[in-house]
């Protein structure tokens, strides 16, 4: 290293702090209006927790969210970014600090995908080397081949491509805090869902605060950490973790808000390894009945579950499978549904309801048995402390 | 004082093809043996051309960025404009010519007059057609109004500006053939001298639809060059 | 400003030539009255020109844009057209084919086609495809659609194409003296004739002819635009621009 300028690793760069974001007593009446847009909202955003505003169209959301960079002035009260007025910032300086990434995404025509990712980096003045290789590691972190796409014009990208430039646009400079307004919204479902997981597994790497605003309520309950749900007339109506939202609705308006489904959407917060489950009175073929009879009643699971060498399922034993001496394979009732600890709490209830059952073993990677889950657990979960619930990015499955 | 027009015969007419030239025909080798005559009313066209668009360009986009920023002068700059745009530039030249005399001066005032509603217009059209999103992406980035203009919505508008600037470059090309009535000589000259003899009226009108081609060819490469986004959408 | 009281003092001579006419020092009356005449050979050449033009033009537009195709050739015409200066256009007339009036209009027909052709071609093709649909579903004949859907929506815009033709004409006929026609050009390029005064007061006459076309035709504009898209007309007038090939002059 001879070069007199300092180097700049091409690696990851270390990770930034991210932001807490308090609002106080926000309000925004527009000019000409006598209601306010946005009526006295307070709500505090912790750093690297994702926010979600959510409420019908007219609802004072998108409002909300664009007083932060100041693309809409605060009438009155204040907005708080790691506790300094955004008030203090002059506008463009504060809005190169915060990542913005729209519905429309918004990338520029006339840039190539590397041109739109360096358009605030440049403004910093970074050096080209710099950019390069934070382009490059942008492009990767967000999935996109940098070889490939790095001099395309936006005109030749697929929807789910452009989104993700728009996002790494937004994450160059590792802003201390991301905008994010209905971002997957003009994409198709199927690719949603895929957009949704991808960006929380990102999330759940680089932590950043985020402010992400949506119209539906599974998107909000999906990627929120917190969920604040704006009603008409720009007031908040509850600001709480997604399970909390579910379970105890503040008032009326939420509870119509997020559906009669509410208690379903609360169990696809929660996956089969997230719950106790029962121990399952495990027998092998040839075991005395008066031994599994026994287990079975020392269980919670009333009938003792047949395994195979490797502890596999088979099957349930009951009635005549009990009558002998030794406990045999004959008479033995199927195990389905065979439940997996990654699936989702919602999914495991419909199998089970399919197959007309109370009780479904459980078994982990390898196919063993380690559990069982019943409807009486899932009653249980429906109960369980809010705040243990997995949300946003933890909530995300572990493998791919 | 009486303004006598330059009604110069066309000289040499004792040229090789004697008879040819003496029926007003179109005569080849005519045209190669008195080509040079040509030449210094194309260059001053070419000069009256290039001047026009210059400070036509100048002035429209000067009044495009004020218009930008304060909308409520679109419509008053449209309708001057359009006046000036509707006046007939030979009547223009005549109206000028107790104000201003004969001479370049009232020809590139003229002419100049006529194009500022093309380009003002197009330039216009090109800035409102930057889409919405693209600026708000921008403004939410931190880019400044300077910033947004100069990075963003020029370059988006290059489009259409340069557009506008191939339609007045050919409508100023064909007006400056009428500059003569104002003291100003091109091409139009040439063609008034004579206008009887084909050979004449070929060669210089033929150079003033050639100049306008030209010029238009070359602003359309330059629109290619800058503009490569252009291409990648049709692609 | 004794300047300024003398050019002035050039315009106020030119109106009253144009009203009372002057005597010359040779004893022939010109001028006032002769402005009439002239006028009246200048909009003569006008109309028919614009007659022509249009009976030939506005129907070729419109089966063009109904089959939306030909674009090319719309497209090329506007472009051609507006790089022939009119001076040339009317000197090859004189030169191939002589003086006289039918030549004159001839070359004028030539000048003012291109403007109302790609006009008209870009307001039909310009028609929403919807619309046309949902007129083909009602079972409308092709006619009919053309008649009762594509011209009502593209008439604001084929006679922004008129009004550009006409302003063109009437400014391009002020060359037609040099085919010997006495139009308003006569003062201008027989300045022998009239003198300064009579040039200066052509010119004004000229230009309030172009600029009343341009007023009027731009009021019959409106009168035509449908009551609907006179509610959209914010946005269609932005839609509406310059460009290589798309006349769309408003």
């Amino acid at each position: 290293m001879n070069s007199s300028e300092p180097a700049q690793p091409p690696g990851p760069s270390p990770r930034p702090a991210a932001a807490t974001l308090e609002f106080r007593q926000a309000t925004k009446v527009y000019p000409g209006q006598t209601e306010p847009a946005v009526d006295h909202l307070s709500l505090e955003v912790p750093a690297g927790e994702l926010c979600v505003l959510v409420g019908p169209s007219g609802c004072g959301k998108t409002t909300a969210m664009r007083m932060v960079n100041r693309m809409i002035d605060i009438t009155e009260g204040d907005i708080l970014l790691d506790g300094r007025s955004v008030k203090e910032f002059r506008p463009s300086e504060l809005r190169r600090q915060i990542g913005y990434a729209i519905q429309q995404i918004g990338l520029f025509p006339h840039l190539s995908v590397a041109g739109n990712i360096a358009t605030v980096p440049r403004l910093l003045g970074w050096s080209k080397e710099r950019i390069r290789a934070r382009v490059e590691e942008l492009l990767e972190l967000v999935g996109l081949d940098p070889g490939a796409t790095r001099d395309r014009f936006p005109a030749q990208l697929s929807g789910g491509q452009r989104q993700r430039v728009g996002v790494a646009r937004a994450l160059a400079v590792d802003p201390l805090l991301m905008l994010m307004d209905e971002p997957f919204g003009a994409i198709d479902p199927i690719n949603r869902e895929r957009l949704q997981n991808e960006f929380l597994r990102l999330q759940r790497e680089i932590r950043k605060t985020i402010v992400f605003v949506t119209h539906d309520i599974d998107e909000a309950i999906k990627m929120g950490d917190r969920i604040a749900v704006m009603q008409r007339g720009g007031k908040l109506a509850q600001y709480a973790p997604p399970a909390e939202l579910l379970m105890q609705p503040a008032n009326r308006f939420v509870e119509d808000f997020v559906g009669s489904d509410r208690a379903l959407k609360r169990l696809a917060l929660q996956r089969v390894r997230d719950v106790d489950l029962w121990k399952a009175p495990l027998v092998r073929v040839g075991e005395p009945v008066i031994e599994a009879r026994a287990r079975a009643a020392d269980s919670e699971v009333p009938y003792p579950l047949l395994v195979d060498d490797e502890g596999r399922p088979l099957g349930w034993l009951s009635g005549r499978a009990l009558a002998g001496e030794r406990v045999d394979a004959e008479f033995t009732s199927r195990a389905e549904p065979i439940l997996e600890l990654e699936d989702v709490l919602r999914d495991a209830l419909a199998e089970m309801l399919q197959e007309e059952v109370q009780y479904g073993p459980v078994v982990d990677d390898r196919g063993r048995v380690c559990g069982v889950l019943s409807i009486e657990i899932l009653g249980h979960a429906l109960k369980t402390d809010p705040e243990q619930v997995p949300h946003g990015a933890d909530a995300i499955e572990l493998v791919e | 004082m009486i303004l006598e027009l330059a009604q110069v015969t066309i000289h040499n007419r004792s040229a090789d093809d004697a008879s040819c030239v003496a029926d007003n025909g179109f005569c080849p080798s005519w045209i190669a043996d008195n080509f040079g005559r040509y030449t210094d009313p194309l260059l001053q066209h070419v000069y009256l051309t290039l001047v026009s668009l210059a400070i036509g360009f100048a002035i429209s986009f000067g009044l495009a960025l004020v218009a930008h920023r304060r909308r409520w002068l679109v419509g008053p700059i449209t309708q001057i404009t359009g006046i000036l745009y509707t006046l007939p530039s030979l009547a223009v030249f005549f109206l000028l010519l107790p104000i201003t005399g004969r001479g370049n001066e009232t020809a590139i005032i003229a002419l100049v007059a006529y194009s500022l509603l093309i380009i003002f217009r197009n330039i216009m059209t090109g800035l409102d057609n930057v889409p919405a999103e693209t600026k708000d992406a921008g403004r939410g980035m931190g880019l400044t109004d300077a910033q947004l203009l100069w990075r963003v919505e020029i370059p988006l508008a290059l489009p259409e500006i340069l557009a506008g600037l191939r339609i007045a470059a050919t409508t100023t090309v064909g007006l400056a053939t009428l500059a003569f009535f104002a003291g100003a000589g091109g091409l139009g000259e040439q063609i008034f001298a004579d206008i009887n003899f084909k050979s004449n009226v070929v060669t210089a009108g033929g150079l003033a639809v050639l100049l306008a081609a030209t010029l238009d060819a070359l602003i359309l490469a330059v629109q290619r060059a800058t503009t490569p986004w252009a291409r990648a959408r049709s692609a | 400003m004794t300047a300024a009281y003398a050019v002035l003092g050039q315009f106020g001579d030119a109106v009253r030539f144009i009203f009372e006419g002057e005597t010359t020092r040779e004893g022939a009356n010109v001028g006032g009255s002769q402005f009439l005449d002239l006028t009246a050979e200048h909009l003569k050449l006008t109309f028919v020109a614009m007659g022509i033009a249009c009976a030939i033009a506005v129907p070729i537009g419109l089966w063009l844009g109904h089959v939306r195709r030909g674009s090319f050739i719309a497209i090329s015409v506007s472009n051609v057209g507006r790089a022939v200066p009119s001076l040339a256009l009317i000197a090859f007339f004189v030169a191939y084919l002589g003086t006289g009036f039918t030549n004159v209009t001839l070359a004028l027909v030539l000048l003012a086609i291109p403007p109302i052709l790609t006009n008209t071609y870009v307001a039909v093709s310009q028609v929403d495809r919807d619309t046309v649909d949902a007129s083909r579903g009602m079972g409308m004949t092709a006619a009919q659609i053309i008649r009762r859907v594509e011209l009502p929506l593209a008439l604001p815009l084929i006679f922004g194409g008129i009004k550009t033709s006409m302003v063109n004409v009437i400014a391009t006929a002020t060359i037609a003296p040099l085919a010997g026609i006495n139009t308003l050009g006569d003062p201008i390029i027989n300045v022998s004739g009239y003198g300064d005064t009579g040039r200066l007061a052509a010119a004004m006459v000229v230009a309030a002819l172009a600029v009343f076309t341009e007023l009027a035709l731009g009021a019959v504009q409106r009168a035509v635009t449908p009551a609907g898209l006179k509610l959209e007309s914010d946005t269609a007038s932005r839609r509406m621009r310059f460009r290589p090939g798309r006349e769309a002059t408003t």
